[in-house]
């Protein structure tokens, strides 16, 4: 379970979030909506500790984010940033085993390769497992970025608009992957999206945040409304059901 | 050609450890006194020169040039830019105003001490060139170079001007300009400490190549990235300040050899950091034997020899390769 309580948060006099209070519970996909400048990703990075906390706590299975030692949290939580940026001349195998260190502080095991391995596998790699970074596509580095993240095998997963740079099937086979290992290895995932109809087909949980606010914390069916949504993102949107989920129509 | 068979790796290094071997007896053989490996045996007058002069001259040059090229490795990944190294971005200048400073105001210290006070000032020049390279747009990636050039021009001139005034102009150029000429038995080990921190990069490689992905990165996966930051200070300023103390400065060797490493092998350090080494030893040494060779049985100064040398492959590697950074 990840408990914020009364966090705010300003850049010098710039307020960035204010007095959120959220629990996310633990396992299942919880999914991070809102406009641009929101204060997502921002939460985000504060639950792992990107930044330090200003007010207010954040305790992640009881574990305090200022307080638990640093490579304790790193075999807990995982965050993959919006527009990571990899400079380093890596073979996508080796980027992915970094994603390990947290475990063995670099010593790579059997039981570790078999799980980069696996990432690999679920990310749809394998075959480009031995080629640097700099010479992949957009989307098959976000791909090689999101199989780190995984292999890093935290049991709580932040991701930052994974589906950025990814085509339909991609977008997709991620979301597929996020929800399978949630449902079957109890993993907690938290993402941050702006397609709302991926956030409806695949989230147990929406998080509505606008304004440095919590202004929505639901089932998929519960905010995804006209009405709450005019209030999340300032304009009137059709909403349908198609197989039992909503289906906004919000490009129309 | 981006798909490398899994046995090259190894033959680069063997090619490598080779090529440096040969060099290695090279720079014993080349010199001006009358002299023969062959003749070590039995001759005890040429197991002395080997012993005082050739030796530890070779030695210095090996040690100068693994340390250099990984403070320079160390570097890059401290600012995130490919284009820095302590002789480029003020540790190096740091470091003889350093040892400037102590040689006007503690004459009577030892050699140690003032290397101790060199290496401090390069701690401190280069943590305010870092704390810069941070906050300077990372979408330029050649204003972190740019600043650092005229950085240490700022603190090259400071000491030039420390030094004309106290009427030390001509033991400025000792430690600006790499010489081994003077290197004999007795006034090179300080160096041995330059292998001691060889030793440290090879230790926590798999973190500097974590570091080298960004503070994110490396906070998520459980890096102290401020210890780290700090170790890597001390690491780079004390090889620039052992290297400025005993031989002079070289310029260079941290910036071509690690581009060129990372070009042929990729950047997992793990892999990479004794090839690093090795390359920058055989630059050197490279750099010395060519330096003793062309006006024999006159001699040119390595870091004279290394500013050519280094400067043509810089401008090949920023032709070769515009967009990265």
């Amino acid at each position: 379970m990840i408990r914020i309580e009364n966090v705010s948060l300003r850049y010098r006099t710039t307020p960035i979030l204010h007095d959120i209070d959220l629990t996310i519970p633990k396992g299942g996909v919880t999914a991070l909506i809102g406009p641009n400048g929101a204060g997502k990703s921002s939460l985000l990075s504060l639950i792992a500790r990107l930044q330090p906390l200003q007010t207010g706590s954040i305790t992640i299975d009881g574990l305090g984010v200022d307080s638990t030692p640093s490579p304790e949290l790193a075999k807990v939580v995982a965050l993959l940033r919006q527009d990571s940026v990899i400079a380093s001349r890596l073979r996508v195998r080796e980027l992915v085993g970094f994603g390990r260190f947290p475990h063995g502080r670099g010593r790579l095991t059997q039981e570790d390769c078999n799980i980069v391995n696996q990432s690999l596998r679920q990310l749809d790699l394998t075959d480009f497992a031995d080629r640097f970074m700099e010479t992949l596509s957009g989307g098959q580095r976000q791909r090689a970025l999101v199989a780190m993240t995984l292999a890093q095998g935290t049991d709580y997963i932040l991701l930052d608009e994974p589906l950025n740079n990814l085509d339909m099937y991609y977008a997709r086979t991620l979301m597929q992957a996020l929800r399978a290992i949630a449902d079957e290895n109890g993993k907690t995932v938290v993402i941050v999206l702006h397609d709302i109809n991926q956030a409806s087909a695949y989230a147990d949980r929406i998080v509505a945040m606008k304004g440095g606010r919590v202004v929505g914390d639901g089932t998929p069916a519960a905010i995804f409304t006209p009405d709450v949504l005019e209030g999340i993102f300032g304009f009137r949107m059709r909403v349908e059901t198609f197989d039992g989920k909503p289906l906004v129509l919000h490009h129309l | 050609m981006t798909i490398i068979s899994v046995d090259t790796p190894t033959r680069r290094r063997l090619v490598a450890g080779l090529g440096l071997a040969i060099l290695f007896l090279a720079s014993l053989s080349v010199g001006v006194g009358e002299f023969s490996l062959a003749r070590v045996v039995n001759d005890p007058e040429a197991l002395q020169l080997l012993l005082i002069s050739r030796l530890p001259r070779t030695l210095a040059a090996v040690l100068a040039g693994a340390g250099l090229a990984i403070a320079g490795l160390i570097m890059q990944t401290l600012a995130q830019n490919r284009f820095v190294e302590p002789s480029t971005a003020g540790t190096a200048q740091s470091a003889e105003l350093g040892i400037l400073l102590a040689t006007l105001l503690l004459p009577a210290a030892s050699l140690p001490i003032k290397t101790l006070v060199a290496s401090g000032a390069a701690m401190a020049g280069t943590s305010v060139f870092l704390m810069t390279a941070h906050r300077l747009p990372p979408t330029q990636p050649f204003l972190v170079p740019l600043f650092g050039i005229v950085y240490g021009g700022v603190i090259g001139a400071a000491a030039t001007f420390a030094a004309w005034h106290a009427d030390l102009l001509q033991f400025l150029s000792v430690w600006t300009n790499g010489d081994f000429s003077g290197v004999l038995r007795g006034r090179y080990e300080l160096l041995w400490f330059a292998a001691l921190t060889v030793a440290i990069a090879w230790l926590v490689a798999d973190r500097l190549t974590i570091m080298a992905l960004g503070r994110d990165a490396s906070i998520g996966l459980g890096i102290n990235h401020a210890r780290m930051m700090q170790l890597g200070l001390v690491v780079v300023s004390v090889i620039s300040a052992l290297t400025v103390v005993v031989v002079g400065m070289i310029p260079f060797v941290g910036l071509v050899v690690p581009n060129i490493v990372s070009r042929l092998m990729g950047d997992n350090l793990r892999g990479t950091i004794v090839c690093v080494a090795a390359s920058g030893s055989g630059l050197v040494l490279g750099c010395d034997i060519i330096g003793r060779i062309i006006r024999f049985p006159y001699e040119i100064p390595v870091g004279t020899v290394m500013g050519v040398v280094g400067g043509l492959v810089f401008l090949w590697l920023l032709f070769r390769r515009p967009d990265h950074a």
